[in-house]
């Protein structure tokens, strides 16, 4: 689904991923793990297509086509999704506008008819059920005097509402107390399929224990240094990321 | 450069989409300015003897007063011997005899913006008699407001039906000598709108220049003269989303508003005339006095606009609340882009006890554009118990423009409450790349974006005008992100 091929890419003159190798198949969930700074946000942004990075090397392949050479919102609109680590406010703008104007500009591009606002009110409330959002939520404006929890629910409720084949969430987990864990993994849960992949950016074991991933690696000054299955994760929690660093120059 | 750096630079560069050229046959005065062309002017009218003796006297005090300067807006001195101060269309020959004669195109933004067809006609230069039956519709309109008592005409018709409300109201706002433009518009000011709302009526239709059909063509110093009887109301709407057809660049237009004990105006206006190419060339100087003074007791005056046009706005219109417990209101969004300059705001003068008044500005600035609000909330000794809350927000699209915010206060009572807040922010990057990542274009984003933006201001709109100003804003700013 996904081949990351020697991926470079900087930032204001400075190399940040340098030659990052990663290939996700269809119905796997991935964690990208790694210290603060190692690239893990920076991946995720490319992948995405923002533009503030200049990719200078390297090739990714989504479902077949060159991801790189796609515009943000066609890669959105192609099953790519990206959970934001920090979700924005757009004052004024409705949640639910927001989130029908994404979900039919997708359908647009597959040559499906666009929902309605009946149809989509429904969908919406049922997707709010699994995220365990109230009905408020669906005056308020997107991300607007939203908690730092409230944001990262919202962003697995777009996620389920659009159903991406890809989706990648960067850092999800943080700022969550326990209770909005569990329900935030329960979302990404049922999007699990054999058709779809997810990848998993985060700092912290915790995550999976509710997330059972296929494949942990290890993402360290900009390239991935280990790859392993769930208990990888574990030995990193027990050991730290200096181990990692550490058997690699040894 | 990227690619969609690229893409927001062709949008950016979008040519202005009304601004075509209609010859119509005009009579008109030779360009320079003198007694003798204010005396033409009056006597073309035919206006009595002391309508020439007003403009005369604005005339000579307009000769001592210096063009201001003191406003955020730069541009070359206007030579005003230079131009034509009188300019009255003949029979529109050459003007389009149907729909099917005009550019389709021009009918396509007509139809984007949601203009209706009678307007779109209109506005093309058709002969609205020769395609639709006007004349029905001004009948059954001027029945209605004539039925409820209502004066609804053109300026001119005014001063010849009604030269008593005419010499008793004119100037009572905004005097002669008020300003410079103010000044100048007082003395050349060739037509415009009149309305007299009689006590205890409500305005069984919102009235626009629109329905205005048997004067549709004012100048560019119209004068406007709307007044609220005790316990009236009137709801009034400006469009200019009109082609500007006139040669001339100055727009010096004069608005008084006068509500009497318990009247009510409110005064919309989306303002959409040539800003100019995206070099700065060209475009309309739009120097406009718009006050109203809320005379009597319980009185409300509340004014809306929606500014997208013009190269240079230099307009603050302002409410005097003079009657106990009146309220001034005051919702504005202005946008500007490329080199467009936007100097606008409002004034709040509470005179009477327990005034209230309400500030919402939405400054919007794109390309190289300036963007400045001037407000001034004045509070008299008199005043006591006023309350007067202002906030002032700044969206800012692109690294090239810039936006000003100078608001002044002057408190003289002590139980007043005066409150303010103000707030800059960047078109994000943040906010544009999260809905691309959603799927939605770049285009849609900004729409979206700035819709939320001004959404505060869009609901005091009249619900028709509100849908217009929000697609004139999508055409005004269509991916104006750096």
């Amino acid at each position: 689904m996904l081949k990351i091929t020697d991926l470079s890419a900087r930032v204001a003159g400075k190399d940040i991923l340098k030659g990052v190798n990663l290939e996700v198949g269809a119905g796997e969930v991935h964690a990208i793990m790694g210290p603060n700074g190692s690239g893990k946000s920076t991946l995720a942004q490319v992948l995405a297509g923002r533009e503030d990075y200049e990719i200078t090397g390297g090739t990714v392949t989504f479902d077949g086509q060159d991801l790189l050479a796609m515009r943000a919102e066609e890669r959105a609109r192609a099953g790519f999704f990206l959970g934001f680590q920090y979700p924005v406010e757009i004052p004024g703008v409705n949640n639910v506008y927001l989130l029908k104007a994404a979900l039919n500009a997708k359908r647009r591009a597959a040559g499906e008819p666009e929902v309605d606002a009946y149809e989509f009110l429904a969908l919406i409330r049922q997707k709010m059920k699994i995220m365990q959002m109230s009905e408020a939520f669906l005056t308020r404006g997107v991300n607007e005097g939203f908690s730092g929890g409230e944001k990262k629910r919202n962003e697995v409720l777009q996620m389920l509402v659009l159903e991406p084949k890809l989706a990648v969430l960067d850092e999800t987990d943080s700022g969550l107390d326990i209770d909005a864990l569990k329900v935030v993994s329960a979302g990404v849960n049922t999007l699990r399929d054999p058709k779809r992949a997810v990848v998993l950016v985060t700092h912290y074991q915790r995550l999976l224990d509710y997330i059972a991933p296929d494949r942990v690696h290890v993402l360290s000054g900009g390239r991935i240094l280990k790859s392993g299955d769930a208990s990888l994760a574990q030995e990193l929690e027990r050991r730290g990321y200096d181990w990692v660093s550490e058997s690699q120059v040894a | 450069m990227s690619s969609k750096s690229q893409e927001v630079e062709a949008l950016l560069a979008q040519k202005y989409r009304h601004g075509f050229v209609t010859d119509i046959e005009s009579d008109s005065l030779p360009p320079g300015l003198d007694e003798g062309v204010v005396a033409a002017i009056s006597k073309k009218k035919n206006e009595p003897q002391f309508l020439l003796n007003w403009r005369l006297k604005a005339f000579r005090h307009w000769q001592t007063m210096r063009e201001p300067t003191w406003a955020h807006v730069h541009y070359k001195p206007i030579d005003y011997q230079d131009i034509s101060y009188y300019s009255a269309p003949r029979a529109p020959a050459n003007a389009p005899k149907s729909l099917d004669e005009v550019d389709p195109k021009l009918l396509a933004t007509y139809a984007k913006l949601g203009i209706p067809l009678h307007e779109r006609a209109r506005l093309a230069g058709v002969a609205v008699d020769a395609v639709f039956d006007s004349v029905s519709v001004a009948t059954t309109f001027k029945d209605k407001l004539g039925k409820a008592g209502v004066i609804f005409c053109s300026f001119s018709d005014a001063v010849r039906d009604h030269p008593q409300l005419i010499e008793r109201y004119l100037g009572s706002v905004v005097p002669p000598g008020d300003n410079y433009f103010a000044a100048l518009n007082s003395a050349v000011f060739s037509d415009g709108s009149f309305v007299y709302v009689p006590p205890g009526v409500r305005c069984p239709m919102e009235l626009s220049t629109y329905f205005r059909i048997n004067a549709a063509k004012t100048g560019q110093f119209e004068r406007t003269l709307i007044i609220a009887a005790e316990a009236a109301s009137v709801s009034y709407l400006e469009g200019c989303t009109a082609p500007m057809r006139d040669e001339n660049q100055l727009h010096a237009a004069v608005v008084e508003l006068v509500a009497l004990d318990d009247a009510q105006i409110k005064y919309s206006t989306v303002q959409n005339w040539y800003p100019g190419d995206e070099n700065g060339l060209g475009g309309i100087f739009n120097f406009v006095t718009k006050r109203g003074e809320c005379r009597g007791r319980n009185s409300k005056i509340s004014w809306t606009q929606v500014e997208t046009g013009s190269a240079i706005t230099w307009k603050y219109p302002s409410c005097i609340l003079k009657g106990e417990n009146s309220i001034g209101e005051f919702y504005s969004v202005a946008v500007a882009n490329n080199y467009q300059q936007a100097d606008t705001g409002t004034k709040m003068i509470h005179i009477g006890r327990n005034t209230r008044s309400t500030i919402v500005s939405k400054g919007i600035s794109a390309g190289h554009a300036e963007n400045t609000y001037r407000g001034l909330v004045k509070v008299l000794p008199s005043a006591a118990g006023a309350r007067n809350f202002t906030q002032c927000d700044s969206l800012l699209m692109g690294p090239n423009c810039a936006a000003h915010t100078f608001p002044y206060m002057e408190v003289k009572n002590p139980t007043a409450t005066v409150e303010h807040e103000a707030s800059t922010s960047k078109i994000g990057e943040d906010q544009l790349f999260y809905c691309l990542q959603r799927g939605i274009s770049a285009e849609d984003a900004v729409n979206m974006i700035v819709s939320g933006f001004c959404k505060v201001v869009f609901k005091e709109l009249p619900m028709e005008f509100a849908v217009e100003a929000q697609n004139l804003l999508s055409v005004s700013l269509e991916g104006a992100v750096g």
